[in-house]
């Protein structure tokens, strides 16, 4: 599976209030949580991102809640992939079983710029930047399963086929 | 060698010995979901058309998030539930003015040894009383109520010990902070904190739930506390019988150790935008409130509400203050201890078992450009309220002693 496009670069501790705030939770609609995420930091992710998008974050993205929109208003906005130094343990098996796939880069924040056209392998985890190549985490096993159904519910009915 | 209190938890609910990487399927003891993720998790069943549930004892549903609803799409969430409920023959099932589902699991479910899931990131409450629980979202929490399994990653065990009785006017929160500050963020993840307490009488389960509370927000997998006498005497009298204790061996090896002086502490703050962004309550400066709130599933219990009215009693309060008890319990046992008179006479709104504010809901959210003082557990961006508002969190009597003088406060300064 190979994921790439254009970098959007944010810092350390994205949270999952900052990704989609409480109030849109009582939706689950992807759309309608699309055209909001990011929006305390960034009102204009949505259009940013529509075009399809690398999100690269720093340390513990995703962190706080458990509130699997986050992951599902990133995806339904444009983003292809998050490149981040680490994740929160609850937004990235969120990611997973969302279809949205997620990769632990250590020093990624240095080696990246907003706007790097950016390449993923999301098997190995191997992420090339023009001229420059950084090892990540691959996603495996049933994970990239998942990844590659489309997410969990997808998998599921595959597998129960 | 031996083994830790994780690798003992989950062994067993892997049916075989686990060490810290292993990725093991493994049984739960108790599933829980709440109003605002309950309803994602009862569609996500119903679209992989699997509306069954592994065990209906075994589930806990509580209301707390949009309770009691503050608009008809919330009221909606809740009758959808209810329906789900009703059909599903769930007994242990609690709707508007029973409280927060995280105080209600420590108060009625919770036990030493058991895994325990829930659709909210806070289910680390439950490590209060020496169970691995973690919280995870929709799909997972989905597949866990079907399926009665989950797939989990063993997390590397730190220990942390608490040596001594608390200093005057520390508490759980205190704790949490220090963790946060001496380890930011980031440093846990991958690792489940496993809390001895030296002298288990003087750190209560009221004061651990505060701590289990946060091990989220050090992004710990789990935040354990070694179950004791304490906890032993928690649960026989609020549940009339003895626990069996789970215990790690004396053995057990540990990625890393560190040791916390109870007596040395200092009350402490996290400033604007970061739970780990920690300083002395003394030495944040001059920082005028508009707002405090005492509450929430992190420091909205009794012992809470005992600490409020102590510094409270007496005096009112120079800027406007929020609450809320963090069940009907809780509520009803301040109300008997005269708490609640307390903290009404000084001037305080009191209101029912509910997140409410925490997460931006209702009953006192913040404006723009206002600056809050809370006992929550997050200080985000735009977590409680507007984008523009700065969160300061502390616990109970930072918060009442801010209250009083409408500044953050260290308490001591009021004595």
């Amino acid at each position: 599976m190979i994921v790439e496009g254009p970098v959007l670069k944010y810092g350390d501790k994205i949270d999952t209030d900052v990704i989609i705030p409480a109030r849109y939770l009582t939706s689950t609609d992807p759309i309608f949580l699309a055209q909001h995420a990011m929006e305390p930091i960034d009102p204009k992710f949505y259009q940013k991102a529509s075009k399809g998008v690398v999100v690269v974050g720093g340390k513990v993205f995703g962190m706080g809640s458990s509130r699997e929109q986050a992951a599902i208003a990133l995806k339904a906005a444009g983003v292809r992939a998050v490149l981040a130094e680490s994740f929160a343990r609850i937004f990235y098996r969120n990611a997973i079983n969302t279809g949205l796939p997620v990769i632990t880069v250590p020093g990624i924040s240095k080696e990246v710029n907003e706007g790097d056209f950016v390449r993923v392998v999301i098997e190995t985890g191997e992420v090339t930047v023009g001229d420059k190549r950084l090892s990540g985490k691959g996603v495996t096993g049933m994970a990239l399963k998942i990844l590659e159904s489309g997410g969990i519910m997808e998998y599921l009915a595959h597998v129960s086929k | 060698m031996g083994y830790t209190l994780t690798e003992k938890i989950l062994g067993r609910a892997a049916g075989r010995s686990v060490a810290p990487g292993d990725v093991t399927e493994v049984g739960v003891d108790i599933v829980a979901f709440h109003d605002l993720t309950g309803y994602h998790v009862i569609e996500v069943m119903e679209k992989a058309k699997m509306s069954k549930i592994f065990d209906r004892e075994k589930l806990v549903v509580a209301f707390d998030h949009l309770s009691p609803p503050p608009d008809p799409r919330s009221a909606q969430i809740q009758v959808s539930i209810r329906k789900f409920v009703k059909e599903m023959g769930i007994k242990n099932f609690h709707d508007n003015n029973v409280g927060i589902l995280h105080q209600l699991m420590v108060e009625k479910y919770a036990q030493p040894g058991q895994v325990i899931l829930a659709a909210d990131s806070h289910t680390t409450t439950s490590g209060a009383l020496g169970a691995f629980a973690q919280g995870m979202g929709a799909s997972d929490i989905a597949a866990a109520v079907i399926t009665g399994r989950t797939w989990i990653t063993v997390p590397e065990p730190f220990k942390v010990n608490l040596r001594g009785r608390p200093a005057k006017w520390i508490g759980g929160k205190d704790v949490a902070l220090q963790l946060l500050g001496e380890f930011k963020a980031d440093y846990f993840n991958g690792k489940s904190i496993e809390v001895s307490v030296e002298e288990p009488h003087s750190f209560p389960v009221d004061y651990r739930a505060t701590v289990s509370n946060m091990g989220i927000e050090m992004n710990a997998d789990a935040l354990i506390f070694v179950p004791d006498t304490e906890t032993v005497k928690f649960i026989k009298e609020n549940r009339g019988y003895e626990p069996k204790l789970v215990t790690p061996d004396g053995d057990a090896k540990y990625v890393g150790t560190y040791d916390i002086e109870l007596n040395r502490m200092v009350p402490l703050v996290a400033a604007p935008h970061s739970v780990d962004n920690v300083k002395a309550a003394s030495e944040v400066g001059n920082v005028e409130v508009d707002q405090v709130f005492i509450g929430s599933c992190t420091n909205g219990r009794l012992s809470d509400f005992e600490i409020a009215s102590k510094i409270l009693k007496g005096r009112k309060v120079r800027t406007r203050t929020i609450a809320i008890p963090a069940s009907y319990e809780q509520f009803k046992r301040a109300m008997e201890l005269g708490y609640i008179k307390d903290l009404v006479e000084s001037g305080a709104v009191i209101t029912y078992g509910t997140c409410g504010p925490c997460l931006g809901g209702h009953f006192g959210v913040a404006g723009p450009g206002e600056v809050v003082l809370s006992t929550s557990s997050r200080n985000f961006k735009g977590r409680m309220g507007s984008p523009d508002a700065k969160v300061y969190l502390s616990g109970p009597a930072v918060a009442a002693a801010t209250a009083a003088t409408g500044r953050i406060t260290d308490p001591r300064e009021l004595e």
